[in-house]
């Protein structure tokens, strides 16, 4: 087969993480045999999206332990204060019987350290944590396709670390399992995932009508209901309705979370509580679902993953992400049916993604998110090991805070959102230049990171420029690099 | 060679890398125990200036009857709306250095004019190799003649517990100090900023490739405006000087701080005694503006660099070498478009109160085009090589042999320059 060393590029631009130095299969000369192929061979990778770091908790207790942590810091503090109430009153009195009777150990304090380092936070801990497992696993896999269909669901169904300590392992354990899976699987894990059902408030909707509702007079939340439909499935403007939404809100009451304060094992895992739910039959967007506790909303979502206008709406959403802000009709129409087809098949949507001519055209359009930026140029430069406390700082100041998206709308595919941030990414570039530069040789870089894609003008403006960090901002900030 | 890939198992970056990280300041906490047994405690730093510094506009051969005719309006002059500052009747030094200007009458500056280290090419990256490693040709090794010189030099036994003292770490490392000898590292909290050249040659790419990308830029850069005042929008290789980009303010803070702060860690009794950092910017193809456009603003960072140094010292001054060096020159001509391209002879500067300052040392190989080397740039006559020989020699105690034989290989016929010292 000739070799395409160009489409390679483009391929691992579109599809990937950007060509990665050092690599044998994530290379611009290992996918020029046959691009496309390259890019299939990517989903079949065993254990493809998934992310085996024996560090990581699941999520309920990660949710637990900064329970724990903030419970006993409270404690430690209310202690703390409740002994200098005392010192107070004894100094006032000259008593001393009181101190010793309220010091549990006094031997052991007072450290003589004055300013013992601040522990991170526990919260904080957890996200570098989580964010170091994901950005890990952008800048050291080889081509990165099935990563960057992680990340492209992640963001379809997001939460937010600032609604839940638990939003990193939401990706790991709602997303990842099911991206080259079943919609509908996916879509069943991540409404019925703690942090969703937090971050859009199901947690605490109570059916007006179920035992819980009546006692304690408090009702229906819709945020989660109205989302799904909104954003996750059939998409705004589509063929539900107020009342479908009001409905479908009814039909997910009891979907909510175990309390941490008394479940030491369990607490902040998911539960069907039936004295949430409302107890009656549903109809939505004409058909009608009876009351079956939990199944009723598994029926719902069910139904939900096989509506073609799901179908359209994610087929539009993956075209607008992988080819343009303003995808072909036609090729959305084949992922439409191709979803349909398949009864939600990610992976053969996937493929037929990748099989499309429109997504091979070879104009580079997309401008890269400034996550996939940040990988790329590192990937680029061969650094392996990134540094994840400055990276998610990155990523936050170019607009894209990590797993913090601005609505339950997720960050945007449009490349007008990320133009703005253009001369915050040069800054960007030159800092990381600064640290790079010593290490590589730009025009290495130049054929490892863009090779047939570099244009004369990137050539030259490499070649001449004045040190090796301005050669290095020059490529990652060139027209090639920022889009794909 | 050096592969990113390699590169990367060898410099894992630090959880200052980012926002924090650039590594500008590096040093080695060894006290060379020669200079102490002569009760001496000599302090020297090292600003390799990256781009290739116009030394003809840094310090102008005002007494040279071809100089005008060969800048024009572009040459600083001694009677000029904006005069040279004199220096030695011949010389005059670039008015946007005051401070280098009262150090030299205080006899603690030295210039040296018409030198370059033996590279004869004219590309950055390996001119930058040459200068940093030492060596006579680009890419050989990995290690910098500073590194070598200290890895030669005996420390004092006073000094060997202050060696392990570490008091930041940072992940960049210029090649002039990379070795075996142990580098330290502190990283400035401001960044170095994007250069205006970084900025404008981007922009520059963009009009070429991405009439997007080069509108948001512009945009974002406040330029359009001034493009458009200027009729100049169909002209990418003119740019408008002044752009409000690159901020020469916040070049000024960053060069001073920098340098103000390598001072203060060698000052210290307990700290550093030699180190280094680098500025880039220098690279100048359009619109230099040598006597009051950018360039001059950078030469004006620069002399308050030099000043913080000076203040940031204190008594430690007086035992203080800094030497200032640049890859190359510069085209002796002007471009056509008000800059200079890449050339050969050029300064180095020398600062400190350890010096027998007040001097211009300079083989002077005339301006006719016969005298430039190959007809294009300021002929080279003094080898940078012989410079910085000297002052490891008479300022550090190092050894003759090591300098010819490990410090700068192959550096035989240049021999260290005497006289450099106080």
């Amino acid at each position: 087969m000739a070799l395409d060393p160009r489409g390679a590029a483009l391929a691992l631009h579109r599809f990937g993480f950007g060509p990665k130095a050092g690599s044998t299969t994530g290379s611009i000369a290992a996918v020029a045999s046959d691009p496309m192929g390259a890019i299939l061979a990517d989903l079949d990778a065993p254990n493809a999206g998934l992310i085996t770091d024996a560090n990581l908790q699941n999520s309920g207790a990660e949710n637990r332990a900064v329970f724990e942590d903030n419970a006993e810091r409270l404690a430690k503090d209310k202690l703390e204060r409740k002994r200098k109430e005392m010192a107070q009153a004894m100094a006032t009195s000259g008593g001393e019987s009181a101190m010793e009777q309220m010091a549990p150990d006094k031997k052991g304090d007072a450290p003589p350290n004055p300013a013992p380092p601040k522990p991170v936070p526990l919260p904080r801990q957890i996200f570098l944590d989580e964010a170091r497992a994901r950005i890990g696993t952008a800048v050291n896999c080889e081509i990165g396709f099935v990563e960057r269909l992680v990340w492209f669901w992640s963001n379809h169904f997001c939460v937010s670390f600032d609604s839940t300590v638990m939003a990193g392992a939401y990706e790991r354990e709602a997303i990842r399992p099911y991206v080259l899976g079943r919609f509908a699987d996916m879509l069943l894990a991540a409404e019925s995932h703690p942090a969703m059902l937090l971050y859009l408030d199901n947690a605490q909707s109570i059916g007006p009508n179920s035992v819980a509702g009546i006692n304690r007079d408090r009702g229906l939340n819709e945020n989660l209901a109205r989302e799904i439909l909104e954003l996750h499935t059939l998409g705004v403007r589509t063929v539900y309705t107020q009342a479908d939404v009001t409905n479908f809100a009814k039909v997910i009451t009891g979907w909510t979370i175990l309390p941490t304060v008394d479940n030491p094992d369990h607490g902040g895992e998911f539960v069907f509580n039936k004295r949430l739910h409302e107890p009656s039959p549903q109809t939505l967007i004409g058909k009608t679902y009876p009351d079956t506790g939990v199944e009723q909303g598994r029926a719902v979502l069910a139904d939900l993953a096989r509506h073609p206008a799901t179908a359209r709406h994610v087929a539009t959403k993956l075209a607008r992400h992988f080819i343009a802000d303003d995808p072909p009709p036609a090729v959305v129409e084949r992922l439409t049916q191709r979803f349909l087809d398949t009864d939600g098949d990610l992976k053969e949507v996937a493929k037929t993604l990748v099989s499309a001519p429109e997504s091979w055209a070879p104009e580079q359009v997309k401008v890269k998110r400034p996550g996939e930026w940040l990988a790329a140029a590192r990937r680029a430069a061969g650094r392996r090991r990134p540094n994840i406390e400055g990276m998610t700082r990155q990523q936050a100041l170019l607009g894209e805070p990590l797993w913090r998206p601005p609505a339950p709308k997720g960050f945007s595919d449009d490349n007008a959102a990320w133009y703005d941030g253009l001369t915050l990414r040069l800054e960007s570039a030159n800092a990381f230049a600064q640290v790079v530069a010593p290490d590589v040789e730009p025009k290495e870089v130049v054929d490892v990171a863009l090779g047939p894609l570099a244009t004369e003008e990137t050539r030259l403006a490499v070649a001449r420029a004045e040190s090796k960090t301005q050669a290095l901002t020059l490529l990652v900030m060139a027209p090639e690099f920022q889009r794909r | 060679m050096r592969s990113p890939l390699q590169a990367s198992t060898l410099h894992e970056s630090t959880r200052r890398e980012l926002l924090l990280g650039s590594g500008v300041l590096f040093t080695w906490a060894f006290v060379p125990r020669l200079a102490r047994a002569e009760g001496r405690d000599p302090r020297f730093l090292t600003i390799v200036l990256r781009g290739a510094l116009d030394g003809l506009a840094a310090v102008a051969p005002v007494g040279d009857p071809d100089w005008i005719k060969l800048r024009g309006d572009n040459a600083l002059r001694l009677d000029g709306k904006t005069p040279g500052l004199p220096l030695d009747g011949f010389f005059a030094l670039n008015p946007a250095m005051p401070n280098v200007h009262r150090l030299y009458q205080d006899g603690h500056a030295t210039i040296v004019h018409a030198a370059a280290t033996p590279y004869r090419e004219r590309s950055h990256f390996d001119g930058q190799d040459v200068l940093e490693s030492g060596l006579g040709k680009p890419g050989a090794v990995d290690t910098g003649w500073l590194n070598r010189a200290l890895a030669g030099l005996e420390p004092s036994q006073d000094a060997i517990a202050r060696g392990r003292r570490v008091f930041a770490v940072g992940p960049v490392t210029p090649l002039v100090v990379r070795g075996s000898a142990p580098v330290l590292s502190w990283t400035p909290p401001r960044l170095p900023p994007v250069t205006e050249e970084t900025t404008m040659r981007l922009l520059d790419l963009y009009r070429h490739t991405d009439p997007t990308l080069a509108r948001v830029l512009e945009d974002r850069l406040g330029l359009a405006a001034i493009a458009k005042a200027g009729g100049i929008a169909d002209k990418p290789n003119d740019n408008a000087p002044g752009i409000q980009g690159g901020g020469i303010e916040q070049v000024r803070a960053y060069f001073a701080e920098a340098a103000g702060t390598a001072a203060k860690f060698l000052a210290t009794a307990e700290g550093p005694r030699i180190g280094a950092l680098a500025f880039d910017g220098w690279d100048t193809h359009v619109n230099e503006g040598a006597v009051n456009g950018r360039l001059a603003a950078l030469l004006g960072a620069l002399d308050g660099a030099i000043a913080a140094i000076k203040t940031n010292m204190g008594e430690a001054w007086g035992e203080t070498v800094v030497a200032l060096i640049t890859e190359f020159g510069r085209t002796a001509h002007v471009n056509g478009n008000e800059g200079t391209d890449h050339g050969t002879g050029t300064v180095a500067l020398l600062a400190g109160g350890a010096l027998k300052g007040g001097r211009v040392i300079a083989d002077w190989p005339g301006l006719k085009e016969a005298d430039l080397y190959e007809r294009r740039d300021l002929k080279a006559t003094t080898d940078l090589r012989t410079v910085l020989k000297g002052v490891l020699k008479d300022h550090l105690r190092a050894d003759d042999r090591a300098l010819a034989a490990d410090v700068f290989p192959g550096s035989d016929a240049a021999a260290p320059m005497a006289g450099l010292l106080a």
